[in-house]
């Protein structure tokens, strides 16, 4: 599976994102610019998490409006897997590639530390790995997670089973409704969170529940 | 030359955490009486146009391609 990693002014964690691909898949993934207008032919598109555009006017919103978004929109509609991760989310969520709106954590703080997330769908092309249910462990680094929808909205996205992971044991870090951490279009192909599974991969990261994820979407469980 | 003033704001039912601190920080300060504080967001433009029609068309499209959110925020527009 061939994977593509978005770069655009600001966002600071595509180095780990790389990193993290090309670990679990044996392949480095190709770096997409902001101003491209095609993307290679790939599995998998991810959005890295950081600052676009240093958060301004809305964090994700100017980068939502970037050339490479209507590329990535036409290739999410062809069916290719996208993954947002943190700003990531916030990004595909300004481009209305997913519901919903992340706003400003109720404590009004940057949160960076550990929380346990629930996988709430194992039945997606990203969550295949876990068990429904399963708790894992991610790292989080935001300012603005909190997911609000309208209740039409969010009684669309409970219904049915867009929301993949939520924050468990008491620990959702930013308010979100309905402890909501990760969300997917009603289609299945594109997936965003607020936590950080490229963070938590290997024995030096102190454990590798967040593999998964990326096992999943780049079709290398093992057996 | 037309001068505009955008307004955006949440919508009712969106939870403000920057309004409800700085509501709090008003009472602190010994302002009692206050209901609500709901933040918002100002922006004023320099349209080159002097077709008042025209501006508030173009202004009403960037409000929702860009200026608000419109899944949490309402806007409006007044021209000067």
């Amino acid at each position: 599976m061939k994977s593509a990693v978005v770069q655009l002014p600001g966002l600071n964690r595509d180095r780990d994102m790389i990193a993290a691909l090309t670990k679990i898949s044996g392949k480095a993934p190709v770096t997409v610019w902001q101003t491209e207008t095609e993307i290679p032919d790939v599995d998998l598109i991810v959005i890295p998490g950081g600052f676009s555009y240093g958060d301004y006017l809305r964090c994700g919103a100017i980068a939502a409006r970037m050339p490479v978004m209507q590329a990535i929109k036409a290739k999410a509609e062809q069916g290719v897997r996208v993954l947002g991760v943190c700003n990531g989310f916030q990004i595909l969520v300004e481009a209305g590639l997913l519901p919903g709106a992340l706003m400003r954590n109720a404590s009004l703080k940057f949160v960076c530390r550990e929380v346990k997330l629930e996988v709430v769908n194992a039945d997606t092309d990203f969550t295949r790995a876990y068990a429904k249910g399963q708790v894992i462990r991610s790292p989080v680094a935001h300012h603005d997670g909190n997911y609000f929808a309208d209740s039409e909205t969010l009684r669309a996205v409970e219904g049915n089973g867009q929301v993949v992971f939520r924050y468990a044991e008491s620990t959702n870090p930013n308010g979100s409704i309905n402890d909501i951490a990760g969300v997917i279009n009603d289609k299945g192909n594109v997936l965003g969170m607020m936590p950080h599974p490229e963070n938590l991969i290997e024995v030096a990261h102190g454990g590798s529940d967040g593999r998964g994820i990326f096992a999943s979407a780049l079709d290398v469980i093992a057996a | 030359m037309i001068k505009a003033r955008v307004t955006v704001t949440l919508k009712n039912g969106v939870l403000d955490p920057q309004g409800k601190a700085i509501e709090g920080a008003l009472g602190a300060l010994g302002f009692d009486g206050i209901g609500q504080v709901r933040q918002g967001k100002v922006f004023d433009l320099q349209l080159e146009t002097a077709d008042k029609v025209k501006a508030e068309a173009e202004l009403k499209a960037m409000c929702e391609k860009l200026l608000a959110n419109t899944v949490i925020e309402n806007y409006s527009i007044s021209l000067a």
